[in-house]
Formats: C-alpha cells, structure tokens, sequence
C-alpha cells in the first residue's frame, strides 16, 4: 500500500510541475488583463530551446545542465511572449487571435528549426542530463512521510509549488502585484491613479512566457527526453484550465495543476493499482476531464475572470 | 468598385502577401532559395489534376469547422473545441457505417452525415448547456470534452470496432463519400462529395445568420447579452442552439474525414488538425462565409502544396510558419489599416 502510494504520489508530481509553472504563467497575464491561449505554443519553444541547449551544453555543464536549461526556456519564452504582449498592447489585437498565432507558429517554427539543426530530423538526440530523481536531505529520514514525499522524488515539482507561494505573495501581498490587478479590473482607473497600463500589460504578458517557457522546459527534460511534435500535446490547455479552475490565484492554479498531474498520471498507473487492473484504462484516460467538468459545476460555478480581460485598453490622450 | 469591399478585402490581402514575405525571408536567413521553395510548393498545389484534388479536398472540412467557429463566435462564445466535436462526428460516422454495412448507399450515407452531425451537435451541446445553466466557462468544458473524445474514440478503435488493431476497417462503398466522377477527373485524389456539403453549408449559414430572426438573435446575444435579453431574447436558449449549430458544422467536419477522405478511424495521439486549422481559416476569413471559404482555399493550397517543399530539401515547416504570419497580420489589422491611412496621406500630399 505505502508502494503505490509513493509511486501514486512522485508520478503525480513529474506530471504536475510542468503544469503548474504554466499555470501560474497565465495567471500573472491574464490578471493583467491579457488572455494567453498561447501558453501551449509558449510551452513547445520552451521545451524546444531547453532541449537543445541541453544537448550542446550537457558536457560542460554536467548535472546542472537541466537547471540552466530551465533558464534558457524560459527566456525563449520571454521573447516568444513579447509579440503577443506588441500585438494585444500596442498593435489592437483580438487576445485570442494572438494566441491562437502563437499556437500555430510554435511547433512548426520549433519543427523547422529542429531539422535545421539536427540533419533534417523531425525529433531531437536524446538528452543525457535529465531531471533525475530527487531526495530532500534529513527529511527523507521521516517514517512514512519521508518515503512518501522527500525520498526519491521529482525537485522541479518542489520548485513549481515554491513559485506558487511566491506568486501568491507578488500578486496580493506587493505594489506590483496590486498594480497588476488594478490594470486588469479597471485599466482606466489605474491609468488615472498614474500606473503605467501598457508597461503592467507588458509584465505580466512576460512574465506569463517566462512560467510557461519554463513548463516546457521541466516536461522535455523529466518526461519525453527528446523534442518533438509529440512532446506538447495540449499540456497548455490544461494549465489554462487549471488557472480558470483555480479561479485566477496562484495557489487555486497549482491546487488544479496537481490534480490534473495525478489524473494524468493515474492514466499511466491506473492498472497497476491491485484491485483495479480490471478496469479499463480508457475510463482511467477520461475520469480526469469529466471530473473536472462536473467538480467545475457543482462546486465552483462561474469563474470570474478580471473584469477588463480581452480587452485593449487604448489610452486616451 | 464598391470602396467597402475594397478596403475589407485590403486586410487579408495585405496579410497574406506579408505572410509569404515573412516565409521567404526565413527561408533566405536559414540558406534556402525562397523561389525554388515556393515553386516548388505552388507546383505540389496546382501541378497536377490530383494536387488540385486535394487542395479542395483538404479545404473542405475546413470550412464546415471554420463556420462552426464563427457560428459560435457571433454568439459570444470561444468554441476551443471544434477538434474533438469533429471527431465525434468522425467516430459516430464510421460506428454507423460499420453498424450497416449493407443498407442501400442514399440510406446508409443519410444516416451517417445526419448521425455525425448530430453527434457534434449534441456533444457541443454539453458545453452550450453548461454554459447556460451554471455559468461554467465554454473554454474548459470544451477543452476537457477534447480529451474525453480522443480517449474514446481510441478505446472504440481498439476494443469495439475492431480486436485490438489501430485502425478499423475500410468502409464499404455504400457509406463512402467518393463519387467516381470527382475522382476521375482529379487524377485519383481523394477529392469526394463533401465539397458540396461545405459549399452547401456556406449558403445555409449565410441565410441562417444573415436573413432570419434566429439569426439575428444569435448575433444580437453575442454583442450585448443582456439588451438582448431585456427585448425577450432568451440568453441561454440562444447559448446553446449557437453551440449546437458550431458543434453540429465541426461534426460534418469530421464526417468528411471519415467518409470522404480516410474512410475509416484510426488511434489518434491528438484531436484532428481541422479542429485549430478551422479557427485559423475563421480568423483569416473574418467569419464572413465567403472570406472563409477562400481562406479554406489558401489553406489547402499552402498545406497540400507545402507537403511539395521537402522535394526542394525545404522543410514544409515553413509552410505553417507563413499560415501563422498570415493569421498575425490579420489579427493585428489595426496597423496594416494605419498603414494604409498614413499611405493614403502622403500619397494626396504628393497629388498637392
């Protein structure tokens, strides 16, 4: 029982971490006003430039290589999200037109250049350095709960969940995080207050492509090993529902997240659970998304987005 | 020339045209020769009678998702699940073609476009009702309905319609959707009667947006829902029959995959690419039934085209780089416009 529950509990956290700094990369976009739809597209090139920057750096860099390479995500996310930031700000763009393009140009640019760099390929090498398993030192010593939760377990999940609370704290806790939300509830208001609308957009546009450049990064280099088309398919969607799921806060987004990595990964474990093997997977693969739509139904009802969201704010001279 | 058209057709053109530009230019920077690229992709498009087979042969579906987009768009919904209502439709389409091989084709062939439509319909519904009823977000509900399809109709592959294989088995003649004639003359492509349906779905629309009451009140609920409501609209009823039409239309998508174009259901790793690519011809043809069956067009002559580049030793990557581009300048029209007016100043300065 203790087994299942140790593998129960590190799968899920593989499956979450991605999740989550993604989801908390649409929640500092979208509270400043921004949708980003583009957070799958954000993801590939993350995970593309991570992956690459892995492979051509692993040599010298050795274990650190994956941490280093989360950086170089989620920088490429940065400048990926800056035209989605030029278009919804300055240019009047539709917000999901502009993400809807990032999510069409990302897998066939990241495609295009994989086969620029690896003789026409369509996939990457194989990583060397990856995301290996990870023990907290003294807690792992902890009876039951060391095994379950410190002793060979994933550290980027740790890190993603460190960021929720830091992001909890920025959004409501400092003056730009009030910042943030007074430009996604009334940019008017903020803007006669003397905050700077666009530059609040900007940041939180940024910020978002930085997370979820970083989500990309942590799923190549712990789950798939190897870029390709395959290696994001809709794990974007799924944080953007987890950041609705979790009303727009950072630690309602990565409460979501979590559960959508234990439902992801109970698709793969499901049938090891004794007792349960019988059932059959297909109802393992769906449970996760009809749950979710039913637990959105009974228990939460409207999600209340920031109330300026998807809209341009044109400043008035 | 009326001047509206004119400059409502300015946009898209413009973008189309900066779109190639931006292609070329990737492909100059990345050390292949543009011209040789698009020759080469405008040969795989028109070469021979079967490429132009498939350029409409690949428009087609795109089109009845495409409207299926807009539909909902009019209405004020965000439809981000126009995929799996289409493989819901495909799954449906192939189960009852399965289910009665042997009934006489108009018969069988009824049933299953009716069937496939009915089950994007039905299964758009679910988003429309929820929506209407509870107030939950369209875009999770639909999100999460993609996953849920993409299971199923894997699991139904696998252990319903066939014993553990990948793919099911071909249709028979009397469910299939290929006429011989359109064949013939396109050099065997895959070319196959859905193309009526689209064109026919295009007339539907139009009327059904454009000159009925039902219309006209889809429209009026998506630009203010609650004036709307106040002159007796029903909000939620309008919800859902706006996603039901959007579901019903991605589901006739998925009918022609099915029946048109592969003729059976296979394991799929993600929902079927006309789900996005259709949002993407909505958006370039700014929900107009017309823009959108030109956009549908220039989609399959860059796809189908695009699978040429390769033979030049292009990736036909680039090709999904420049269809993005286009939908970019499209969606940030607002400079191309002012583009345009600074343009048209100078040039009346110069006439001075």
């Amino acid at each position: 029982m203790l087994q299942l529950l140790v593998i129960v509990v590190s799968s899920t956290l593989v499956y979450s971490a991605p999740l989550i700094f993604t989801a908390l990369g649409g929640t500092f976009s979208e509270r400043s006003g921004v949708v980003n739809v583009g957070l799958e597209g954000i993801m590939v090139m993350g995970a593309f430039s991570a992956c690459v920057f892995n492979l051509f750096t692993a040599d010298v860099l050795g274990g650190f290589t994956p941490w280093v390479a989360l950086l170089i995500g989620g920088l490429t996310g940065v400048v990926f999200s800056l035209f989605h930031a030029l278009a919804t700000v300055h240019w009047r763009a539709d917000h999901i037109v502009s993400g809807t393009v990032i999510n069409l140009m990302a897998p066939g640019l990241a495609v295009f250049l994989t086969r620029l760099i690896f003789d026409d390929r369509g996939q990457t090498d194989i990583i060397a350095e990856r995301f290996g398993k990870f023990s907290f030192p003294v807690l792992e010593k902890i009876p039951v709960i060391g095994d379950i939760f410190f002793k060979d377990t994933s550290a980027p999940a740790y890190v993603a969940i460190l960021v929720a609370f830091l992001s909890y704290f920025v959004i409501f806790k400092t003056k730009f995080g009030l910042r943030l939300r007074a430009v996604g509830e009334n940019p008017q208001a903020a803007d006669t207050l003397g905050i700077n609308v666009y530059r609040m957009k900007y940041a939180g546009v940024l910020i978002s492509g930085f997370l979820g450049g970083i989500g990309g990064a942590v799923l190549v280099q712990s789950v798939s090993s190897q870029f390709s088309r395959a290696t994001i398919t809709g794990q974007g969607f799924i944080a953007m529902a987890a950041m609705i799921f979790g009303k727009w806060n950072p630690i309602g987004a990565m409460v979501a997240a979590l559960f959508f990595g234990l439902a992801q990964s109970l698709g793969v474990i499901g049938p090891q659970i004794p007792g349960l093997e019988n059932v059959p997977s297909v109802y393992w693969q769906v449970a996760p998304y009809l749950l979710t739509v039913i637990v959105l139904v009974l228990f939460i009802g409207t999600s209340k987005a920031p109330k300026a969201i998807g809209k341009t704010y044109i400043k008035s001279k | 020339m009326n001047k509206g058209l004119l400059k409502n057709l300015a946009v898209p053109v413009i973008s189309v045209v900066f779109g190639l530009l931006l292609g070329a230019i990737v492909m100059l920077v990345s050390g292949y020769d543009p011209i040789e690229g698009y020759s080469a992709m405008l040969n795989g498009a028109f070469g021979r009678p079967y490429n132009v087979g498939e350029v409409f042969r690949l428009a087609s579906p795109l089109v009845l998702t495409a409207l299926g987009f807009s539909v909902a768009y009019t209405a004020g919904f965000f439809n981000i699940g126009l995929a799996g209502q289409a493989l819901c439709g495909w799954v449906m389409a192939i189960t009852l073609a399965q289910s009665f091989p042997d009934l006489p084709k108009f018969l069988l062939l009824t049933i299953c476009i009716l069937g496939g439509a009915l089950a994007g319909g039905v299964y758009a519904g679910i988003a429309g009702f929820l929506r209407a009823k509870f107030g939950t977000s369209e875009v999770i509900v639909t999100i999460m309905l993609n996953y849920v399809i993409l299971y199923v109709s894997n699991h139904m592959v696998r252990n319903v319609l066939t014993e553990d294989k990948d793919a099911t088995e071909m249709i028979t003649q009397n469910a299939s959707l290929r006429v011989p004639f359109l064949q013939e003359i396109t050099g065997g492509s895959r070319l196959n009667g859905g193309i009526f349906i689209a064109l026919a779905a295009i007339v539907i629309i139009w009327i059904l947006m454009k000159k009925t009451t039902a219309g006209f009140e889809l429209r009026s609920v998506g630009i203010n829902p609650d004036a709307s409501e106040y002159a007796g609209m029903s909000s939620s009823k309008n919800i859902v029959l706006a996603m039901v039409i959007a579901g019903a239309l991605a589901g006739l998508g998925g009918v022609l995959e099915a029946l048109g174009t592969f003729q059976n259901l296979y394991v799929m790793n993600a929902v079927p690419e006309i789900g996005f690519d259709g949002m993407a011809v909505s958006l370039l043809g700014n929900g107009h039934p017309l823009g959108i069956l030109v956009s549908a067009i220039l989609f399959g002559v860059l796809k189908v085209g695009g699978l040429s580049m390769p033979g030049a030793g292009i990736p036909k990557e680039i090709v999904e780089i420049v269809i993005a581009s286009i939908i970019f300048f499209v969606g940030a029209s607002y400079v191309i416009r002012y583009l345009i007016s600074r343009v048209k100043k100078d040039s009346q300065k110069g006439e001075m």
